[in-house]
This record gives C-alpha cells, structure tokens and sequence, in this order.
C-alpha cells in the first residue's frame, strides 16, 4: 500500500503544480489590472482607472471583435448547418473527402492561411481594408468546428428513419430540413455556435496578418498594449478579454454536460 | 427523382462556394507565389540549403518535442489522477486546467511574461530570496512554458475522455495476478490510452510548430518558423520565400496529423 500512497502523492502533487502554472499567470493579470501600481503592490491602492483607460483606447477593436464575432457566427450557420446535413446524409468517400478539405484550416497554420488569402486577394483595396477580410479568415478557421459539431449529433441520432417516416407522410425534402433534422440538430448547432464565437474573438493569427490600422479587433489590440502600454493597462485589457469568454466557457461546458446526460440515460 | 436530388445541391452550395473562393483558391495562389521569386520553383532546394531556415527548422522541431514530451508527462498525470479520485473542488480544478484553452497565442504570452518577465513573479521571490534575477520570459525557455501553457489544457481533455472509457476489470485482474502500480500503469493503462495519446501528442505537436502569437508576444528574435515566415514577409518584403516556408510548414503540420488519426482512428484537431 505504500508504494500506493507515493503514487498518489505524486500525482496529486504533478495535478497541482500544473494547475498552479495555468491559473496563478491569470490570477496576476486579473490584480494587476486593478492595482494602482503594481510595482508598489495591490496593498497599496485598488483602482478601476486602468479598466476606463483601456475603453477609452480601446473600445473600437472591442466593438469590432464583437461584430465580427457575430457575423462569423451567421456565415457558419448558413454555410455549416446546411453543409453537414448534406455529408451526414451522404455517408461515403466524397464527403469525407470534402469533410477533411475543409477541416485543412485546423491543421493548417493560420499565418500560412492568411499568406494564401493575401496573395489571392490583397490587391482587391475594397475588399483587403474592410473588416470582410477578417470575417473571412474567421470563417475559414471556425467553420470546420460547426461543422463537426452538427455531424456529431446527426451521427447519433437516427437521422434516416426519420426523414423515412416524415416522407412516408408527404412531407417534402425541404420540410424534412427544416422540421426534421434542424430541431434534432439543436445541441450540436449550440454547442458549435459556442465555439465558433469564442475562437472568433480570440483569433489572432490569421488576424494579425490581415488586419489593418483601421480594422484591429480585440486580439490585435491585446498584441499592441503587450508591446507598448504599461503593465497596468495590458492586464486590464486582458481582464476585458476574460470577462468576454468566460460567460461563454462556462456555457459551453454546460451544454458538454447536458449533451453527455442525454447519451448516458 | 428531381425534387429529392436539388434539395441536397442546394444546400451545398454555399459550403461548396466558400470553400473555393476562400480556400482552394488561395491555397493554389499560395503555391504558385511560392515559385514567383528569382529562383522559380529551385527555392524549393534553396530552402533545404539556407543555414537560416535549416537552423529555425531544427529549433522549432526541437522546441515542439519538448513541449510534447512535456505536456503529455504532465497532462497524463493530472487526467488519470481526476479519472480515478472523488474529491471536493474536483470540477473547480478540471475547470482550471481546460479554461486556458480558449486563450489565443497573445494572451499566453502575456500569462509567461507575468510568470517569468522582468517584473514578472519569479524573478521577485529570486531577488528577495536569493538575490539574483531569473528572466526566463524572453527566450526558447519562455517559449516552451508559453506552449506547454496552451498545450496541457488539449492533451489533458483527450487523455480524461479516453481515461474514462477504459475498461477498470483489466486493471483488477492485472493486479489480482501480482502486478504493482508501475506495472499496471506501463502494461494496462497506457497502452489502453494510447490513440489518444498519439492524437493529443499530434495535437500538441502541429499546434507548436504553428504557433504565432505566443512567440510575437515574447520576443521577436526567437527565430520559430512562424516567427521566420512573417519576418521573412513583412521585413524582407521576401514574398516566395515567406510563401514557400508557409507551403512546407502547412504539409508538416497537415501530414502530421493525418499520420496521427491514421494511427489513433480519431478526429485530430490541431485548433490555435
């Protein structure tokens, strides 16, 4: 049993110490983006000046993330939604082949991805400095997590029989779309719409590739009060950033749970 | 048989239109840029030979299989020990060690320049300690611990799905028959675990050598690939070479994880 008890020791000890390295970084940020002077110590002053400093510099790439969050997740809904209903009603080696063309962004390095995207269409102006060129970067790295997110639930779900018994009572193709599959598909379209916001807002890669002055979204912004802002400011606008995601973790994390409950009865 | 064929068509077209505008497309521009420059498609072998590229290679190959080796020792640990104890604050610590996975590159940076900058928290418990400074932020050693950050989060999701399903009768009867803890562990446990350790390990390998925003934060003298390429693009207006350092790095990281899925049978997503 000894030999048990160091094991365990172990392992709890390797548990913590990684936990520690993950969350005491973001518990510093967290203070030191409400610390007076953070050379001085949080003990010396708490402060909301660096959070109202950050809106004021910053406010735009925050209003801009935020739109182009929600557009990506509208393109990814009308071109994954749709797109998976169709592989996942044609199982075989044509969809998987197209399934696996279109997930090439999640292996693909972003850098390399908004190089591809430059060549292509850099000399468009029109196109290159609107927030479209952004939106379509994110689209490109997040539709593949739509995708598989909607393929998930129609591949256990009972999709055929379904459609077959609705068809039998005369409904049409487009009905059966719409009546049938997009409501069974409702946790996995949640879950993937989760997820594709969330990378969204976070992108930078392919972001600060294809961004211009005009165009910088949260990320890039993140990036530019790194290098050149004081301590202070960098770890209030990181805080900004937290407070966007964690609604949506947690959400996500929630739907994970309720979606697992369903498989295991 | 018309109505039941368009329905389908219909409904892939707006994958199939963006998938050609936005990836197959600019893919195959990508590939033709690469062979524009002087040296046409020798660039290529040029590649192969250049010090520079060759010595950034190495680096980052070497970097990414440290980080591997790392995270998977690390992640392994924690996902066996959360798979197999009940105890209070389990979820809370679950939930530390998956939240970082939604940070981007940029952020993680920051997180290791707190831990390990100049004003960062290691070198303020070194100076009051032993009075010297320890600034591990700004260099490879940053690096790793910027990637092992964003590494442990992925590993330890695959290895916890996978640790659950295993079966817990082989264990029993393996030490029913006299095996100790190491030997369950290296006979039964590991080896039940490991496609996902070959799909997570991939994960977390393609993500390193990928990765831009991490070592863009620490320093811009860390000579990684990615680092490489848009060095190469954006200061030395070197356009090919930035193209077809993006074209090598792509099929590395593409075949890389298909190797993996191949081996593992699993989805394999290198995301970040």
């Amino acid at each position: 049993m000894r030999r048990n008890r160091v094991a365990f020791g172990l392992q709890l000890t390797v548990t913590l110490l990684a936990c520690g390295f993950l969350i005491v970084p973001a518990v510093l940020s967290v203070m030191a983006g409400v610390t007076a002077n953070y050379f001085k110590g949080i003990a010396h002053g708490v402060t909301l000046k660096w959070l109202f400093e950050v809106w004021e510099l910053y406010a735009d790439s925050i209003w801009l993330s935020l739109l182009i969050a929600g557009a990506c997740l509208i393109a990814t809904l009308i071109i994954g939604v749709p797109a998976a209903y169709v592989l996942a009603k044609n199982p075989g080696r044509t969809s998987r082949i197209i399934e696996e063309f279109v997930s090439l962004p999640l292996s693909i390095p972003g850098l390399a991805l908004a190089l591809a995207l430059l060549q292509l269409y850099g000399t468009w102006q029109g196109f290159r400095l609107s927030w479209w060129f952004i939106l379509v970067g994110h689209v490109l790295y997040t539709l593949p997590f739509m995708i598989r997110a909607v393929l998930a639930v129609f591949s256990v779900i009972d999709l055929k029989t379904l459609e077959e018994s609705a068809a039998s009572l005369g409904a049409s193709p487009w009905r059966r779309f719409r009546d049938i599959a997009l409501p069974n598909a409702a946790p996995g379209i949640l879950a993937g719409a989760l997820t594709v916001v969330t990378l969204s807002v976070g992108e930078f890669n392919l972001t600060w590739m294809l961004h211009t002055p005009a165009t910088k979204t949260l990320p890039v912004g993140l990036a530019d009060s790194y290098a050149s802002m004081r301590l202070e400011i960098a770890s209030a606008y990181t805080l900004v950033f937290f407070i966007m995601i964690l609604p949506l973790l947690i959400a996500m994390q929630i739907v994970a749970q309720k979606a697992q409950a369903k498989v295991r009865p | 048989m018309r109505p039941t064929l368009s329905l389908p068509w219909l409904l892939s077209v707006p994958m199939a239109a963006f998938a050609l505008a936005f990836l197959l497309l600019p893919i195959v521009r990508l590939v033709q840029a690469s062979g524009d420059g002087e040296a046409g498609w020798g660039l290529y072998a040029d590649i192969l030979t250049n010090e520079r590229y060759l010595t950034s290679l190495r680096d980052t190959v070497l970097v990414s299989l440290a980080v591997t080796v790392a995270a998977l020792a690390v992640a392994t640990t924690a996902a066996l020990f959360l798979d197999r104890n009940r105890f209070f604050g389990r979820t809370a610590l679950i939930a530390i060690l998956t939240f970082p996975m939604a940070f981007p590159g940029v952020v993680v940076g920051f997180m290791i320049i707190l831990l390990g900058g100049r004003q960062g928290l290691v070198n303020e418990i070194s100076k009051d300690l032993l009075n010297t400074r320890t600034v591990f932020a700004y260099s490879y050693i940053g690096l790793f611990f910027g990637y092992l950050y964003f590494s442990i989060p992925r590993v330890l999701l695959t290895v916890m799905a996978a640790a659950e399903k295993l079966d817990v009768r082989l264990e029993e009867a393996a030490r029913s028959l006299g095996a100790g803890p190491w030997a369950v562990l290296r006979d039964v446990i590991l080896p039940g675990l490991a496609p996902a350790l070959i799909a997570s390990g991939a994960i977390a390998f393609a993500t390193a050598m990928g990765a831009f925003g991490t070592a863009f934060t620490l320093a811009t003298d860390i000579d990684v690939l990615p680092m490489v390429i848009y060095t190469e693009f954006t200061l030395s207006a070197n356009i090919a070479g930035a193209c077809a350092l993006s074209v090598v790095l792509g099929l590395v990281t593409w075949a890389l994880l298909l190797l993996a899925r191949q081996l593992s049978g699993t989805t394999v997503a290198a995301a970040g």
